[in-house]
């Protein structure tokens, strides 16, 4: 298996670009990773994208996307795993080209949310959940965050205001961001005194409809002259149900797809210099700092509140918004948390830059884990 | 709503009956092509119609065809006989439910495809009558 | 009317709905001052008379310890049919477990459709034909805002499950069904709401039929009032079943127990079978029990039931006090949007 590195960036200003259709958010990602790497041959073409069959009726965006970006006629494909689409889809870009079967590959992920009324998305948000009798209960994607949520204050004491920190830090991370969604701080007070969305979780710890794109050319490594080496991709699934979980507060795909990551890169937590996790909700950032091995079980969202994942702390983490603040674009966030890393790597992150970054963790996520995608980058 | 897919969950739904794994034992709800053990051999099983609610949220923001019963309950459920499900909650006002609180089966309108179209039912939860 | 082979109640279960309308709150809506009741019943946001029965069905299914699969009938009667077109016991048999070697049908006869049921349950376990049917009556009637049924129209319902007297609970002794074409009240199929006949659903439609019916069945069966412990009477409000028994010469004492509209309502094709089960709920062995139900267009159903021993082992689980004192009130507007009369 030979070594693979990212060689060129790309992606959009996240929000609502009404005049825009995902073919042209999805160029605009592309033709800037092309641009970025100064190579625009491309042999393999992965879409991640989770809604677009929901939201703009489109299926077969493989081919869609291919002549989009004007090579009609290549390998191309969509992949799909919800919420973790990116991560999923980065990982089938890497295996392309460890393998040998491609040199180039092209991974780009967009969606275009704001094309559908919030109660659509809400639906086609709870589409990753088993329809029959998890969906048919009417529950939301965020209520079941919510349920865990619960478990978790109640198992471990931490008040919904710990946890209710998440939002605040990835806010703090997003000030100046010229590609966030939003880039304005966040109180405690306002996500506290927001309205319930789904009981106890408030709307402002909640990431909101967005629309968006971003991709990255992966090639072999030996061919990169200043690429960022991808060190470890893995991917786990885990039991759909929270009900057939026997402990739901551990995220057995996060903790399957991290370990596996770890041994490939050989590194351990405290090797892991920047960090994006998911947090489209605040307790999905806390279970995953958690089982991702940066926090003791239980001990996540205090840590969070305390300032660790700032900045400045023992580990920053999301930092450049997050999927709260910089947003997300649910089948695009993987790629924009694997550009973002890249951006760090590379020292171009600006008042955003942590210092001597050299290896970045990147946690793709769907459903509370039912599918989780791990990527560890490393500046060579 | 496919009429099919609705047909084919009836009796499991109405009935709240699963499978149990021939081999290893597990129970499973819904029913499932191959059990985690490898097993493609199952029995019926029935599960307890009562339990007590481990965890819930309330929806307020629904998604499409169930606006209109906001805000509502859905817990995560431990029944009697250990399996867990993921039900509605109702009989009970959002704020009124607790952690452990004991509940029973209770045979409800899930949604319907508008005024025209099927009735859909299903199994929720209610605190015991007695 | 007698049947070839003894029938009885191997099984009943009721239901009530857990949401109250004060008479008070529809008065405070029009400025009006009627109490025709005190309060009714009124559904869920997710329940109708599908579910309702389903619960009533249930309960007579586990009461009754018979295994589901020997049901061979479940007949459905109510007003309030979730579809025109698609009988209400198939679900009920679906959950209960009586498919498929089972017969369904839903009934209409107005507030007497359940009776009407129970009448063909009785006939196919009286003949012979099968060993177990069961019969039901319930509804989630509507009452048109600002009309005088909007105080009494209610939620409810009951299931008998009949099978051979020998396991019965209670025994039927007798029936006589009293119909004739009076028109005092009535929906048309398109029609949202009923009319009716105000003062003309008194003398001419539901005394006559009562007591046409119970006299009949006093006659054929040579009783007296005396003979009976208790009797129930269809109950639209809370005056008419009083004075119907007075009619009869039936007194407070033999109709308190089953009388339970001033707390519930009018459950229409639920009312006298809920109000015996609410009997059944207290009756002793050898109580024998006259019946009356009323249905407008117009008719009634009268039986003679004669409690057995078993009935003190299978009546466990919530009984129908239990579901009335099970309750939340709501406003007028609440009431509205669970009735489905918030149109949006």
């Amino acid at each position: 298996m030979r070594k693979v590195a990212i060689a060129g960036i790309g992606f959009t200003k996240v929000g609502e670009p009404w005049e825009r259709n995902i073919k042209d958010l999805f160029a605009e990602a592309a033709l800037a990773a092309m641009k970025d790497a100064a190579h625009t041959e491309v042999d393999q073409l992965y879409v991640a994208n989770m809604m677009g069959a929901h939201l703009q009726g489109q299926l077969g965006m493989g081919a869609i996307m291919a002549e989009a970006i004007g090579k009609p006629g290549i390998s191309a494909a969509r992949i799909e795993a919800g919420q973790a689409s990116g991560g999923v889809a980065f990982n089938e870009g890497v295996k392309a080209v460890a393998s040998g079967l491609n040199d180039w590959v092209l991974v780009g992920g967009v969606e275009k949310m704001s094309d559908l009324l919030p109660e659509a998305v809400t639906t086609a948000l709870v589409g990753t959940e088993e329809q029959e009798y998890t969906s048919y209960t009417g529950v939301t994607k965020t209520g079941l965050s919510a349920i865990l949520h619960r478990l978790y204050s109640r198992e471990y004491g931490a008040t919904p205001e710990e946890i209710g920190w998440f939002a605040v830090r990835s806010h703090d991370n997003a000030v100046g961001v010229a590609h966030a969604q939003y880039s304005f701080k966040l109180s405690i007070e306002r996500v506290m005194t927001s309205p319930m969305e789904a009981d106890p979780i408030r709307m402002m710890e909640c990431a909101a409809v967005a629309d968006g794109a971003a991709a990255v050319l992966l090639g072999p490594a030996e061919k990169i002259a200043t690429g960022i080496e991808v060190a470890a991709s893995t991917v786990a699934t885990d039991y759909t149900s929270l009900a057939s979980r026997r402990h739901p507060l551990t995220l057995e795909a996060v903790k399957k797809a991290a370990n596996g990551a770890y041994e490939a890169a050989k590194v351990k937590p405290k090797d892991v210099d920047v960090l994006e996790v998911t947090d489209d909700t605040t307790i999905d950032g806390v279970l995953s700092l958690e089982d991702l091995g940066f926090v003791e079980k239980g001990k996540g969202a205090k840590f969070v509140a305390q300032g660790h994942t700032a900045r400045t702390g023992e580990i920053p983490t999301n930092n450049f918004g997050g999927l709260k603040a910089r947003g997300n674009p649910v089948g695009a966030t993987g790629l924009y948390q694997i550009v973002e890393t890249v951006i760090q790597l590379r020292g171009k992150a600006g008042a955003n830059q942590i210092t001597g970054a050299e290896v970045g963790m990147a946690q793709s996520m769907a459903s509370v884990g039912s599918t989780c995608s791990i990527a560890i980058l490393r500046r060579v | 709503m496919s009429v099919p897919r609705y047909w084919r969950e009836e009796k499991p739904r109405y009935r709240l009956i699963g499978e149990e794994c021939a081999k290893c034992g597990a129970k499973h709800y819904p029913r499932t092509p191959v059990c985690s053990c490898g097993s493609t051999e199952f029995k019926p099983y029935k599960l307890a119609e009562t339990g007590k609610v481990e965890s819930w949220t309330v929806i307020r923001n629904a998604p499409l065809g169930y606006e209109r019963f906001t805000p509502y309950v859905v817990a995560l459920i431990e029944l009697d006989d250990g399996v867990r499900v993921m039900s509605q909650v109702v009989d009970v006002e959002p704020e009124a439910v607790k952690s452990g609180m004991k509940v029973e089966y209770t045979f409800r309108k899930v949604t319907e495809d508008g005024q025209a179209g099927l009735i859909q039912y299903g199994f929720k939860f209610r605190p015991i009558v007695d | 009317m007698k049947t070839l082979i003894r029938v009885g109640i191997v099984g009943y279960g009721a239901y009530v709905p857990m949401y109250r309308l004060k008479a008070a709150e529809v008065n405070r809506m029009w400025s009006t001052s009627g109490e025709p009741v005190e309060e009714k019943a009124v559904v869920a946001l997710d329940e109708d008379t599908i579910t309702i029965s389903v619960e009533c069905a249930r309960q007579a299914v586990r009461r009754s310890g018979v295994d589901p699969a020997n049901i061979g009938a479940v007949y459905v009667g109510t007003e309030s049919k979730p579809y025109a077109v698609k009988p209400s016991g198939t679900i009920v048999a679906e959950v209960i477990g009586a498919t498929p070697s089972v017969s369904t049908a839903d009934y209409e006869f107005a507030c007497k459709a359940g009776t009407e049921a129970m009448q063909t349950c009785i006939g196919l376990v009286g003949s012979g034909m099968q060993k177990y049917a069961m019969g039901i009556g319930a509804d989630t009637a509507q009452g048109k805002p600002g009309d005088a049924l909007e105080y009494t129209a209610a939620c409810g319902g009951a299931a008998y499950l009949f099978g051979p007297a020998e396991e019965s609970v209670a025994e039927l002794e007798a029936s006589y069904s009293y119909v004739t074409d009076t028109p005092d009240f009535w929906r048309r199929s398109k029609e949202m709401y009923p009319r009716h006949g105000n003062r003309f659903t008194g003398d001419p439609a539901y005394f006559k039929h009562i007591t046409g019916a119970g006299k009949a069945l006093l006659a054929e069966t040579g009783y007296k009032p005396t003979d009976f412990k208790w009797a129930i009477f269809h109950q639209p409000n809370a005056k008419f079943p009083i004075n119907v028994a007075k009619m009869l010469g039936f007194g407070m004492d033999q109709i308190n127990p089953g009388l339970v509209s001033p707390v519930v309502g009018n459950t229409y094709a639920g009312s006298s079978p809920l109000g015996l089960a609410a009997t059944l709920d207290v009756a002793e062995s050898g109580d024998r029990i006259l019946m009356v139900s009323y249905g407008s267009g117009a008719g009634s159903d009268a039986f003679v039931w004669k409690v057995r021993p078993p009935i003190k082992h299978r009546r466990s689980g919530p009984k129908v006090k239990n579901y009335i004192e099970r309750k939340r009130y709501v406003d007028y507007a609440t009431y509205l949007r669970h009735r489905g009369q918030i149109i949006v």
